[in-house]
């Protein structure tokens, strides 16, 4: 692969190209809906990112590809400028990758500095967003360029490799992410067989020769069960501290020169913690707020309102979200629940995800990186002045929320194939989904299981048909090796850090998301 | 501290993936295994099926080993039986009117039903919320999005 200033100068030329795809009349609507959408729901306590994206997810069928992917993709980053603004007035982590920023950021809101604390939010958000979208505007082809070459038996070890880091490495305990995996896999598995058509795990019932529905199966887990689960168990919401005004928010000098390279620190961590799989933007906020409180001269402000304390973590996962989208674009490898879902969609579109889908659909990939910005820049202006707006939205009370998601939900469900069956698939799959809850496995790694499954079917019975079913052609093949050594390394590197913890006591001091 | 009650979480946790496992391998049996070289639609599932048993059996033996946490033990939060019957009975109303009855109904009587679910909830606010979402509703996927469900029907499918 030649690096330098080819690969600089045609990865401008295509950005430029999804600039005209993005800044298309209809495209520029669908990506104001898509941020507008998150941000709502971002505010909203109780109101998930992947239930709403699966809610979304049949309204998408009759739009075009690059339309329907800028919005669903908007959802998510948008819902990371609004999730800020309930950790930071309300004390309330109810988007994990926020959680963190509950620590300083209620504490400022406290000493009447929720405003500055919001709005170093927003300048540190852009920030991490705009070195992430850089960094996938670079690196991406790049990454495409090696992938391509890879065969059945490399694809094959890289899933492996993007499986096991996105069921360890999630929050919880590591075991339960990979069993939640391998009930993906299986429920992937439900339907035809690729090759001979035999229907499997259908049980006679002809509604599942097509498998299980994504879109059901995502807001059973993440919607039926999550009700269930959060139904009455909310903390009633104290709006002591939300009147927040637009003059409020604007940091003063001293309060910048503090944030400035916390925020840069933070969005380097975050950059780099969303090329590994698995280790999303909560992890990268977790992380950056554990180094900025170590490199800090004083670690004893932190947890009383340091501003660094928002600036960090926050630039973090906002760099973290949109490099998440770089594996998932330019090697169809998805790193969490909600890249899964996109990926979902993807196919549903008719468009293979994997690493020729830059050369073949140039009009989402770029169209995609281009809304980006224009989708952040909205942000920026959306959250500025609107911030009383939002702040009001974060009054409403679940019990108006709740049913309301219900109707969607069932709607949405019943749309994809106009069918009932798949409304009780739902009612059925969040059943589960609440035991799994109780049981302490977390539910976002089955999507993974899922999406990932039957390519990875697919490529591993290639693989065996090539070297005439020989297994060790995953050692032969050095790229194949490669990816293989790395998953031993982080089975051993898990184990490793189970044994010295003193047999698993994880002691958190931070609050856990409520998830 | 080692109390078997105490970890009960895990072992449920743990043997409920042995069942799936084991289900899945029980069920796999029926299609044709093929070999490595050549596999058949039956091979993978079995292959799934016993990493899920081993996985669980793993979760079992991890929970006996290690001490025993306030955060492992199997606390059922005191059950909200009207709340989850509520939230579950609005999507089984919206299945059975939706066949029965059109979207008008069954949306109406899935947000209403799940709404009273909630302890803060009144009959009131139910039903305003209920004729709120149903107008926007009907609105926006009769009219606009042009879902393909009747707002009225009776009786048959």
């Amino acid at each position: 692969m030649a690096l330098g200033v080819p690969v600089i100068y045609s990865a401008l030329t295509d950005l430029w190209y999804g600039f005209g795809v993005a800044l298309e009349p209809h495209n520029i609507l669908w990506c104001f809906v898509g941020v507008l959408i998150g941000n709502i729901v971002g505010v909203l306590p109780g109101m998930g990112v992947l239930a709403t994206i699966s809610i979304l997810l049949p309204l998408t069928f009759g739009m075009k590809p690059v339309g329907a992917i800028l919005m669903l993709a908007g959802v998510f980053y948008g819902a990371q400028y609004g999730g800020a603004i309930c950790s930071i007035l309300l004390n309330l982590p109810c988007h994990p990758p926020h959680a963190v920023t509950c620590l300083d950021g209620y504490p400022m809101t406290k000493q009447g500095r929720g405003g500055v604390a919001l709005g170093i939010t927003v300048i540190a958000s852009f920030v991490g967003a705009s070195w992430g979208i850089t960094e996938m505007t670079f690196l991406a082809p790049v990454l495409v360029q090696v992938a391509l070459k890879f065969g059945p038996a490399e694809v094959c070890s890289l899933m492996l490799l993007g499986l096991l880091a996105g069921s360890t490495l999630a929050r919880g305990s590591p075991i339960k992410g990979v069993a939640m995996t391998v009930f993906g896999l299986l429920l992937g598995i439900v339907g035809a067989d690729i090759e001979t058509g035999t229907p499997r795990f259908a049980f006679g019932m002809t509604e599942l020769d097509d498998g299980v529905e994504i879109v059901a199966l995502a807001l059973g887990l993440f919607g039926i069960a999550e009700f269930m689960n959060t139904v009455n168990q909310t903390a009633p919401i104290d709006t002591k501290y939300t009147n927040v005004r637009l003059r409020d928010m604007w940091p003063s000098r001293a309060d910048f020169k503090q944030a400035f390279f916390p925020m840069w620190r933070g969005t380097v961590i975050g950059s780099l913690c969303a090329l590994i799989p698995g280790t999303g933007p909560t992890i990268a906020s977790f992380v950056s707020y554990a180094v900025e409180k170590k490199v800090s001269k004083t670690p004893e402000r932190f947890g009383t309102g340091a501003i660094e304390g928002v600036a960090c973590p926050e630039a973090s996962t906002h760099s973290s979200v949109q490099g998440d989208f770089i594996p998932t674009m330019s090697l169809g490898i998805p790193g969490d629940a909600v890249m899964a879902l996109l990926l979902g969609a993807l196919t549903i579109q008719g468009i293979v995800p994997g690493p020729q889908l830059i050369s073949q659909h140039p009009d989402v990939f770029w169209g995609l990186v281009a809304s980006f910005w224009v989708g952040n820049i909205m942000l920026v202006i959306l959250n500025v002045p609107m911030i009383g707006l939002w702040v009001k939205l974060l009054t409403i009370p679940y019990r108006y929320l709740y049913p309301s998601a219900l109707f969607f939900i069932c709607i949405g469900v019943y749309s994809t194939n106009n069918d009932m069956f798949q409304v009780g698939e739902t009612i059925i799959i969040g059943i589960f989904g609440y035991i799994l809850l109780q049981l302490g496995f977390h539910p976002a790694p089955i999507l993974l299981g899922f999406v990932l499954g039957p390519r990875f079917e697919e490529n591993f019975r290639r693989a065996m048909l090539i070297s005439r079913g020989d297994l060790l052609v995953f050692l032969e093949r050095p790229i194949s090796a490669f990816f293989v050594f790395l998953c031993l390394v982080l089975i051993i590197a898990q184990i490793y850090v189970r044994v010295r913890a003193g047999n698993g006591q994880k002691t958190e001091a931070v609050p856990r998301p409520a998830e | 501290m080692r109390n078997l009650l105490s970890q009960k979480k895990d072992y449920y946790a743990g043997g409920l993936m042995v069942l799936i496992g084991i289900g899945a391998v029980l069920e796999a049996r029926h299609y044709s295994l093929g070999t490595l070289f050549h596999m058949g639609p039956g091979f993978f599932p079995i292959i799934l099926g016993v990493t899920m048993t081993c996985v669980g059996i793993l979760i079992a033996l991890v929970a006996a080993t290690s001490q025993a946490t306030a955060d492992d033990q199997l606390h059922i939060p005191k059950p909200e039986w009207r709340a989850w019957a509520c939230i579950l009975a609005g999507p089984v109303l919206f299945i059975i009117l939706g066949n029965y009855g059109g979207l008008i109904p069954a949306t109406f009587a899935c947000v209403f039903v799940s709404a009273l679910g909630d302890k803060d909830s009144t009959l009131v606010s139910a039903l305003l919320l209920a004729v709120g979402i149903t107008l926007f509703g009907v609105l926006l996927f009769s009219y606009i999005l042009q879902v393909s469900m009747p707002m009225w029907r009776w009786g048959s499918l």
